[in-house]
């Protein structure tokens, strides 16, 4: 589905990212530097607005409370529902999954992604790490992926694809036109990431 | 010197890593990162930490006395014991910080032992040492310092530093120095970006901070570290205005839980800054939080009594 959408010059159409708690900034930019016309997303108005929404790095429970708290719980899930590309990072990739495991317990996902996720799973900050990672779909060079205090994929559906893979541990996964890092790209200077996504906007927005 | 001048550059390396590494700046840096936007509560217990948790906090600080008991009660001030920091780690699942005294390299070996996620080394605990910072680079857990402006906050910074906070008076409930110190972080930085690349030499040596920092500072427009403020935040109007100010995010010490009804202020406070550029929404959150914390005014404060002005 990405042949011949690579490269930057279409128009992507409008992408948001979700502005409520989180590395929101190096998403916006990253998106702008591959030519993306970005809103923040606070409210349900600037959600409709969207044609792909970034769920960005941050503290997922508070991201989660903060949705439900301004009203863009249910139009998340609406949106996702009939068919939004979304790409999440870290926090954003607990949000996306069908299934938190460790979170808070009355934590909720968006869901959507046909994964179980596991908060945390490689422990305290003094466990965060950088790594180079082999992700055989964006091919060369390796993907430079920092993880903080971040999650794992524990379980993957029938149709989602592994993207990458951490001591034998699932963190980048994809399942039509959702996207789900445990990392960060958008701190690394990595836009691979964000182009797919800008691919799955631009092929379902038609442009 | 040789690693003072080393390692703030690791960040923009690309070399090939055969295995994962940890404690990089650029791992450090990165949690403060994903905390933006966010409310870091000051708590003495795991019962507190559980509020701040369920209020929506991004981080927890775990102390045996919130500012405003230390300034009540005095005596020397020291790192929290181990068994609080342990009980409140198994509480939540957020970051859970830590204090260490300035310059007390060994109370932080052992909040790093501890496995705490951030050490804040803190003027808000009695100094240890009136000379020295503790050098932070050698530690893997990432350290966030105070600055009342921008030369210390570099100072820091290029101690290894991996965030800062502007320096309020902490436990006061007085939101004016901390008003102050991120104006003057700010106008600082607005200065450097007028300075030509000539002028940018003098700069560093007036601000006493390395001169390819200064550069960078003046080129990116801001620190090459999360910024948020600290001290004296009282109300979502307090904490929304340090955001307007140009704030990453807020710490609350004593304000939530010397104030009447702190599960309603904590959740009141996320929100505010969540939601900073929204009057209306400020205003909701201000509704129906009871009492705010008395609070003491700074000026009436004898100078050996303010807190801000320790750390250089």
């Amino acid at each position: 589905m990405d042949s011949g959408r690579r490269g930057t010059g279409e128009r992507p159409g409008r992408v948001g990212v979700l502005a409520l708690q989180g590395d929101v900034r190096e998403h916006v930019a990253v998106l702008e530097s591959l030519g993306a016309e970005v809103s923040l997303v606070r409210g349900p108005a600037q959600l409709a607005e969207v044609d792909g929404l970034v769920l960005p790095g941050g503290e997922s429970s508070v991201i989660d409370k903060l949705a439900r708290l301004f009203g863009l719980r249910e139009p998340i899930i609406e949106r996702i529902g009939s068919g939004l590309p979304v790409f999440g990072t870290c926090a954003g990739l607990i949000l996306l999954a069908d299934r938190i495991i460790d979170g808070l317990p009355t934590q909720l996902p968006f869901g959507g992604m046909d994964v179980d996720v596991r908060r945390n799973a490689f422990g305290s900050q003094v466990d965060s790490f950088e790594s180079m990672l082999d992700v055989p779909q964006l091919g060369e060079p390796p993907v430079h992926a920092t993880f903080i205090r971040a999650p794992v994929v524990e379980r993957v559906g029938e149709g989602v694809r592994v993207l990458a893979r951490v001591d034998d541990r699932v963190v980048a996964v994809e399942q039509g036109v959702l996207l789900g890092t445990s990392f960060h790209p958008e701190v690394d200077g990595e836009t691979r990431f964000h182009r797919r996504f800008l691919e799955h906007v631009a092929h379902v927005s038609g442009s | 010197m040789a690693g003072l001048i080393r390692q703030p550059h690791a960040i923009h390396e690309r070399h090939i890593m055969t295995e994962n590494t940890t404690g990089s700046a650029r791992v450090k840096r990165g949690l403060a990162e994903m905390l933006k936007g966010g409310v870091i509560m000051d708590v003495v217990t795991p019962e507190q930490a559980r509020i701040a948790e369920d209020a929506g906090a991004v981080a927890v600080m775990a102390l045996e006395r919130v500012p405003a008991d230390i300034r009540a009660q005095g005596g020397v001030a020291r790192m929290s014991d181990p068994d609080l920091i342990d009980a409140i780690k198994a509480e939540v699942s957020i970051p859970v910080m830590a204090k260490a005294r300035i310059g007390h390299f060994v109370e932080a070996q052992v909040l790093e032992a501890l496995e705490v996620d951030y050490i804040d080394e803190s003027e808000v605990l009695s100094p240890a040492d009136y000379v020295n910072h503790i050098d932070k680079w050698p530690f893997t857990v990432p350290f966030v310092c105070g600055a009342t402006n921008l030369g210390e906050a570099l100072r820091r910074i290029t101690e290894g530093a991996a965030m800062i906070r502007s320096k309020g008076e902490a436990g006061t409930g007085d939101v004016s120095e901390a008003t102050k110190h991120i104006r003057t972080i700010s106008g600082e930085i607005r200065r450097l970006q007028s300075l030509s690349k000539d002028e940018l030499f003098v700069a560093a040596k007036e601000l006493q901070a390395p001169y390819e920092l200064v550069a960078e500072v003046a080129e990116r427009g801001s620190l090459p570290v999360v910024l948020f403020v600290a001290g004296g935040v009282a109300t979502p109007a307090d904490a929304a205005m340090m955001m307007q100010l140009g704030a990453d995010g807020v710490f609350v010490g004593s304000g939530i839980f010397k104030s009447g009804q702190p599960e309603a202020r904590a959740a009141a406070i996320v929100k505010a800054v969540a939601a900073f550029e929204d009057p209306k929404a400020i205003a909701d959150a201000s509704r129906g939080l009871g009492e705010a914390m008395v609070g003491i005014n700074v000026a009436d404060l004898p100078a050996p009594h303010r807190l801000a002005e320790r750390g250089w």
